[in-house]
């Protein structure tokens, strides 16, 4: 069994332990339907925003010649030419910079960054050149651009390369910060943020690259578009929310999964907006449980659980039975031999258990993320 | 390899036309890079595969032209010690051999010359050759320096008397502004740093215009959000101005690549000071202009200081001309004082910018006569002396009078005339822009992004009756 799920991940390594299936969500509601990879979707939709409209650009380093680091942009080169897909030198802060730019004259670029790791090297474009600039020009610079690439932990890359960058650019007003999970997300959300006149932020996962999802027809067409800031309700329970976003929703409908089978239902959300956050349909979720589980990959402190922790305790108060459990990455860099990283990422048990502790059925041996 | 060629000196002029061998390689390899102007040169090919150009990429071939270097170069044929002129192809193009290890030096010796055209007295300098500028423009360019030094004057005094929060001036540096925005159209798009407010000045930004700004009231175009001095006008093509030091250099590169895809007749312009050479974006901004191609102009004010750092300790180049090299970019140094000489070089640098779409360097010499801003006290770290020098004897706006009166344009009686005309205007437009209302409230939440988000339509809203509850602890002439 671990063996064919081993081949099914992206060539990425080899993947964190634990039971991972593909597309435990709804395999039997579209009997015979199509599946597609994230890859596909996230190809798929930048082929057809392309085609849609001339002004869109894909660049970054290796994404024309090479098809792609992670194969995203396969074909984009020889369909739409150099001009429209660029190699470029090895300095994100040039060519975040540049594509900015670009976006101040009229261009819609989208940028990929090999891993969010190095768009640090690029931030002061992310935030001071872009987020800011239609707020500080009062709307006489607007800039219509993407920033996308694998966020978050991957498998035995290091500190370096498994930090996830939600929390913080979710932070800051002026940009928007999508999550996609699965390939209807990875489509819509993509194909939205393209179209968007504001930038985006659109942070992927490396491990949800080859997975497969299931995808309806209305998704596989070209028009196709999901609302920015709608979380979407991927599994429907009534004793315990869980909110995830991005690999650990995967992880929280496994949960679930468990859960159910002790008797306890929970609701996974899928956050799938970062900023705009989506509390409305969390505080809804809440009010009906009275119980919250969050869960992210990233570094707890000021964490995308924090804020949400936050807007609970604000709107939702009384409706709470039990305190807000944060599920997270630990407060370590990531370190890179296989049974640490192991420790230092949120695994299944571990929401379980969590969501356990609010519906006051804790296990003597807790061992938090 | 090399102890063989070595000792084979003699042999390979032996080898010469008489063997085969030669015409085999020389065949093989016809087309696809230099020809030695020497006879009996003795050849070393890497791999047959690399001389066939197959095709190891895609159809679309590109990234083997890539790996070339731009243009093949004609190597120079030296006559001393390239007796065996060998060379061989690495990846970005063929190098000759030398068999002296020689590290280039870390300074030519002698320094990059800088184009000037009219001398220290305003005088055309013997055998200059230089585009005229007529009369109209002359004093335009002219009378646009003056407006500048006054509005400088005026409104650092208006930043001491605490009426505006911060100023920055450009005095000794009017030339650059002026003569640069006069050889530029309309449609060239500006990138400034922050000490370029005679481009805009010279696109017809007006007194008031820059007041409101700098009061940050009602009718500014930054509906309050920037502080003073960072203005930015879409219509005039000048984008607003941004605080950290050269992030717009790449920008300007990105704004080149999509006015190269419009095929528009029309280049980017965009400027910095000494101190921004060195920081990283530079750097990229300069190597991606030049590997995408693209029209722009990167004009440099080197004034000599970065706040209080002196060039000595901002760099150890020959200024910053020289790097324009090192990224395959066509540069030049000029007086950046002597406004005839700037205005020729930015025309020209233009004309070759979109012509060729490639992008050119500028390094105007010039000395930042006043403090970095208001918040600086220059006297603190540089000889009152020295500033006296430039502020008089190398005056850029006294030199170009001088010209411009000396070909009978412009007289003593019309410079008091104007100067006390533009101090009154001035004086005016700040009255008035003092007086003009703030920016109402609502400013404060629009633009976050294109359409308002719910939070801050509720934040707005909430704002508004908590404010209609108790109006008394809201200032009365604030609107909402």
């Amino acid at each position: 069994m671990s063996a064919i799920l081993r081949k099914i991940i992206a060539p990425g390594g080899i993947p964190a332990w634990g039971i991972r299936v593909i597309a435990s969500r709804t395999y039997s509601s579209s009997a015979g339907g199509k599946e597609m990879t994230v890859r596909d979707a996230l190809n798929s939709a930048l082929d057809e925003e392309m085609s849609a409209d001339p002004s869109v650009l894909l660049m970054g380093e290796e994404v024309g010649e090479y098809q792609g680091a992670y194969k995203i942009s396969k074909g984009l080169l020889d369909k739409y030419g150099p001009k429209r897909v660029i190699d470029t030198p090895i300095t994100e802060a040039g060519f975040t910079g540049m594509a900015v730019g670009a976006a101040y004259h009229g261009l819609r670029p989208v940028v990929e960054f090999m891993t969010f790791n190095f768009s640090m090297q690029a931030i002061d474009h992310i935030i001071n050149s872009a987020a800011k600039s239609n707020y500080m020009s009062s709307g006489q610079i607007s800039v219509p651009i993407v920033f996308r690439g694998p966020n978050g932990a991957a498998a035995g890359v290091g500190a370096q390369h498994s930090q996830c960058y939600a929390a913080w650019y979710a932070s800051c007003p002026g940009l928007k910060v999508l999550v996609p999970y699965n390939s209807e997300d990875a489509r819509g959300l993509l194909k939205a943020a393209i179209r968007d006149p504001d930038p985006v932020v659109f942070l992927e996962n490396e491990l949800l690259y080859g997975e497969s999802f299931p995808i309806s027809a209305e998704a596989l067409d070209s028009s196709f578009c999901l609302p920015i800031g709608k979380a979407k309700i991927e599994r429907e329970g009534k004793d315990v929310t869980i909110v995830a976003f991005s690999k650990m929703v995967g992880y929280a409908l496994k949960a679930a999964e468990i859960l159910a089978k002790e008797g306890v239902s929970a609701e996974v959300i899928n956050l799938r907006s970062i900023r705009p956050l989506d509390r409305a349909t969390i505080n809804t979720s809440v009010r009906k449980t009275n119980r919250l589980v969050t869960v992210e990959e990233g570094f707890p402190q000021h964490g995308v659980g924090a804020e949400i922790c936050a807007s609970i305790v604000e709107e939702s108060f009384e409706y709470l039975d039990a305190p807000v459990e944060r599920i997270t990455g630990a407060d370590v860099p990531m370190p890179y031999a296989a049974n640490l990283e192991r420790m230092a990422v949120p695994q299944v048990e571990d929401i379980v258990r969590a969501a356990k502790r609010t519906c006051y059925r804790s296990v003597p041996v807790a061992v938090n993320a | 390899m090399a102890f063989w060629l070595s000792k084979s000196r003699s042999i390979s002029s032996l080898l010469g036309k008489r063997i085969g061998l030669l015409t085999i390689l020389h065949e093989r390899n016809k087309g696809s890079f230099l020809h030695s102007r020497r006879d009996g040169v003795f050849r070393y090919k890497n791999s047959p595969e690399f001389s066939t150009k197959s095709a190891t990429f895609s159809a679309t071939g590109q990234r083997f032209k890539s790996s070339k270097t731009g243009e093949q170069v004609e190597l120079p044929s030296s006559d001393e010690d390239d007796d065996e002129n060998q060379a061989v192809d690495f990846p970005g193009g063929r190098v000759a051999f030398t068999s002296r290890m020689n590290f280039t030096s870390e300074s030519s010796g002698k320094r990059i010359p800088c184009f000037r055209v009219l001398d220290d007295n305003g005088y055309p300098i013997a055998g200059s050759i230089f585009e005229q500028v007529n009369k109209e423009v002359a004093v335009r360019m002219y009378s646009g320096m003056v407006t500048l030094q006054i509005m400088d004057t005026i409104l650092y005094e208006t930043q001491r008397q605490g009426r505006i929060s911060f100023y920055l001036t450009s005095t000794g540096e009017e030339a650059i502004n002026l003569a640069s925005a006069a050889a530029l159209s309309p449609d060239d798009v500006v990138l400034p740093q922050y000490r370029e407010p005679g481009v805009l000045l010279w696109r017809g930004f007006t007194l008031q215009e820059f007041a409101n700004q700098c009061f940050g009231n009602k009718a500014d175009y930054g509906k309050g959000r920037q502080m003073p001095i960072h203005y930015g006008s879409q219509k005039h093509n000048y984008f607003t101005v941004s605080s950290p030091i050269a992030t717009q250099l790449p920008q300007a590169a990105g704004v080149a690549y999509s006015l190269k895809m419009d095929k528009k007749d029309a280049c980017v312009v965009t400027y910095m000071g000494d101190g921004g050479t060195s920081e990283g974006d530079f750097h990229a901004a300069l190597n991606f202009a030049a590997v995408t191609e693209v029209p722009v102009i990167f004009i440099c004010r080197n004034n000599g200081w970065a706040i209080s750092t002196p060039i000595t300790e901002q760099f150890r180049s020959d200024g910053v001309v020289v790097r324009g090299q090192a990224y395959g970019i066509r540069s030049i140094r000029v007086d950046g004082n002597d406004a005839l000489a700037v205005y020729n070089s930015v025309r020209t640098a233009r004309q070759t910018a979109i012509n060729e779409q490639r992008p050119i360097l500028i390094e105007a010499l010039t000395y930042r006569v006043g403090h970095h801003s208001t918040s600086d006290d220059s006297t603190k770290y540089r000889a009152v002396d020295e500033i006296e020098h430039w502020k008089t004897a190398q005056n850029p706006v006294s030199r170009f009078r001088k010209w411009v009166q000396g070909n009978g344009w412009w007289t003593d009686e019309d410079e008091s005339e104007f100067r006390s005309n533009i101090r009154k205007q001035l004086m005016e437009a700040i009255q008035l822009a003092a007086r003009k209302e703030k920016p109402p409230i609502a400013n404060l939440f629009t633009d976050v992004y294109e359409e308002n988000p719910p939070n801050l339509v509720e934040q707005e809203r909430s704002l508004g009756e908590t404010i209609k509850k108790h109006p008394q602890d809201y200032p009365s002439d604030v609107p909402l």
